[in-house]
């Protein structure tokens, strides 16, 4: 695994606002390889968005963006604006939340489609580009893509319009997808239709894919490799299995005791204690120090650093090495 | 039994009309789907005020401008002879006081006025869209900078103004209309820069800069189609807005100058004569408010119209679904009454039995 698609070195992205400045990412350090699934999970406010906004450069004016984010070699932080257009939508795709209000109101969704297509290359005729954006459609599961693609956004529901949005996203084959909250505003049922359209489409195209979300049911489905995140930070990063059954972190196992299960042999869901902290004023050490279980005098003392336990798992606890046995002595 | 067979018929009758119903409905869905510009222009077509207005407006251009062809009288032709007419088969709304026919004064001072509301709009507009997407879309300095210009714009006192710089320009149809405009365009480009500002953070324009739209790109392919609906309604308004204006520094002597006349000149040479003669006032003072009228009415149409949420439209499948389920409520109306308190004692006498 030695040429990664995305390297991301210490990304921290801050806002400047009148009380001071907001760390909505600290010290960020991933990669993502070809054709891979990349979960990013977190509460809401712990950074993941935000994150994938700064890697497209599309964070809002007051905002500090440092650290160093390459794509394919190329540094995507300090490229031309015209380049970093370029590489939007053709090289990097997004594929937002709320497909209610992601598509422009006044134009066919077929046309969107077109628009995005010829955006980066103009070689392309309107009757190709049209023609392609229904093959689009019909990919994603539109049923009746022809007279669907002369429809209006409103025209469609909301799972149909977020395959739509899939469809623009994989217009121009691009080598990664930033998928944001894909399903979140959607119905449970739906959500589990979009999901199957998303690995399908990813599959078939090879592209890699970063899915950001806070449904760790959905990550189990469908990630090769899951980043944790909390207050800012990578609490801990590792295959799948590693996440899932062999935890590091004591943030991680709080977040998976707290989902239910259907076998039933949780007996009571154990919810996480307290508030996400402010990330205008942390608190000193680890971030999750006043509602971890296992907090000491060091996790205070300052920020753990991260740890690697294992073949492609890290962890950020300062406590790492005695975490086995403390958590064979609370249960 | 009889009872019975009653319920019967009447439960087929209701289903027939809820078939019915449905039908219209299936009718609806089944239809092809249709683009923007025909969803708009049978929105537009389905608005019978504007259609009045517009209709309206067609035919005041005409009479005004055929009218004069079809009249003998010239514009500037005086028969001192003939002064202070009535109406009559020959002078159409009678002559004024040097004799000249007010019918054909009339209409080519209500083309005139017509002229001067469209140039002085197309101008306001085309600046306060400019200044207000400006304004909006990049914020910051620029937003500074037209916002201030547009307070003030808004503190000058617009009457001095007018009064000053229209009565320079005011030979001119074009001078008085750039008068006009330079003060009429704050109101556009604080109406754009307001709906610039909303749509700017809405979530398709981050979508749009997603799949790698330039800045020029998002402004034209997706703001401008999205304000449009808002700027046409304030044109229109706008064009009633400045032929009353225009018409009323006419009026005060402070705008068209003769040999011109607009219906606001037309207005002021007979105020004199109000109580001898209420017609010659009344005349061009009627036709700036149908124009006026005409114009809000067509306004109001085309913001039905343009606006891309709108569903579908008042016409066609839709009328006949309201009418369909208008029909059916007569008809369980008519029978609903009888048909329950049947059903009542019919099941209460089964229940006995």
């Amino acid at each position: 695994m030695s040429d990664a698609l995305l390297t991301v070195d210490h990304l921290n992205v801050g806002f400047a606002t009148k009380a001071g400045i907001v760390q909505a990412a600290t010290d960020i350090t991933f990669e993502i390889y070809p054709g891979e699934v990349l979960a990013v999970v977190g509460e809401s406010g712990s950074g993941k968005s935000v994150t994938a906004l700064a890697l497209m450069r599309l964070h809002p004016d007051n905002t500090i963006v440092t650290g160093d984010v390459r794509f394919e070699g190329r540094d995507l932080l300090n490229m031309s604006d015209r380049e970093m257009r370029a590489t939007r939508g053709n090289d990097i795709a997004m594929i937002f939340q709320d497909p209610m209000t992601a598509m422009n109101p006044v134009f066919a969704v077929g046309d969107q489609i077109v628009e995005t297509i010829r955006v980066h290359d103009s070689s392309v005729s309107k009757q190709e580009a049209w023609t392609k954006s229904v093959d689009l459609l019909k990919l994603v599961g539109v049923p009746e893509p022809k007279q669907r693609a002369s429809q209006y956004p409103h025209e469609y529901s909301g799972g149909m319009r977020q395959r739509a949005m899939i469809a623009m996203a994989i217009a121009n084959d691009p080598k990664l997808l930033i998928a944001d909250e894909p399903t979140t505003a959607l119905d449970v049922t739906v959500q589990a239709q979009v999901m199957e359209v998303l690995n399908e489409v990813q599959a078939e195209t090879g592209s890699a894919m970063m899915l950001i979300t806070h449904d760790l049911g959905l990550v189990a489905g469908s990630a090769d490799r899951v980043q944790v995140m909390y207050a800012s930070r990578l609490m801990e990063t590792g295959t799948i299995d590693q996440i899932f059954y062999e935890s590091q972190n004591p943030y991680t196992m709080a977040l998976l005791d707290s989902i239910p299960d259907l076998d039933g042999l949780k007996e009571q869901l154990e919810p996480i204690p307290g508030n996400p902290p402010s990330l205008l004023n942390p608190p000193s050490g680890c971030a999750f120090r006043p509602r971890c279980a296992f907090a000491a005098d060091v996790c205070a003392a300052e920020v753990p650093v991260r740890v690697r336990v294992g073949d492609q798992h890290e962890s950020r606890c300062a406590r790492t090495h005695e975490l086995e046995t403390l958590v064979g002595v609370t249960s | 039994m009889a009872t019975e067979f009653e319920i019967d018929s009447q439960t087929d009758e209701m289903l027939e009309t809820t078939m019915e119903l449905g039908i219209a409905d299936v009718e609806g869905l089944s239809e092809k789907p249709k683009t923007f510009g025909q969803l708009a222009r049978e929105r537009f077509f389905g608005h019978k005020l504007a259609i009045v207005g517009g209709i309206g407006l067609i035919l005041l251009v005409a009479l005004f401008w055929l009218g004069p062809m079809l009249s003998e009288w010239e514009f500037d032709e005086r028969n001192v002879a003939d002064r202070l007419l009535g109406p009559s088969a020959e002078h159409w709304f009678g002559t004024d006081e040097i004799g000249r026919d007010l019918f054909v004064r009339t209409a080519k001072g209500g083309l005139y006025s017509m002229r001067i509301g469209l140039i002085a709009a197309v101008v306001a507009t085309v600046t306060g869209t400019a200044f207000g997407a400006l304004a909006g879309f990049f914020g910051g300095v620029w937003d500074g900078i037209v916002s201030n210009l547009v307070n003030l714009v808004l503190t000058v006192p617009a009457i001095i103004v007018l009064s000053v710089f229209a009565n320079k320009f005011g030979a001119s149809a074009i001078g008085l209309a750039l008068v006009l405009a330079g003060l009429l365009w704050t109101r556009i480009a604080r109406v754009v820069r307001g709906v610039v500002l909303s749509i700017k953070e809405q979530e398709y324009i981050m979508a749009a800069r997603a799949a790698g739209a330039s800045n020029s790109r998002i402004m034209f392919r997706h703001l401008l189609p999205n304000i449009v609906g808002a700027i046409a309604v304030e044109v229109t308004l706008l064009i009633g807005t400045v032929i009353v204006l225009e018409s009323t520094l006419s009026f005060l002597g402070l705008g068209v100058k003769p040999p011109n006349a607009s219906l606001g000149t037309l207005v002021a040479d007979a105020k004199g004569d109000i109580d001898s003669d209420p017609i010659r006032v009344l005349t061009p003072g009627i036709f700036i408010i149908l124009i006026v009228l005409c114009v809000n009415f067509l306004g109001d149409g085309l913001r039905d119209a343009l606006d891309p949420r709108a569903k579908g439209s008042d016409s066609s499948e839709a009328k006949n679904a309201k009418k369909a389920a208008k029909k059916a409520r007569k008809q369980l109306g008519k029978q609903g009454p009888g048909y329950i308190a049947g059903a009542r004692t019919d099941r209460s006498s089964i229940g006995k039995i």
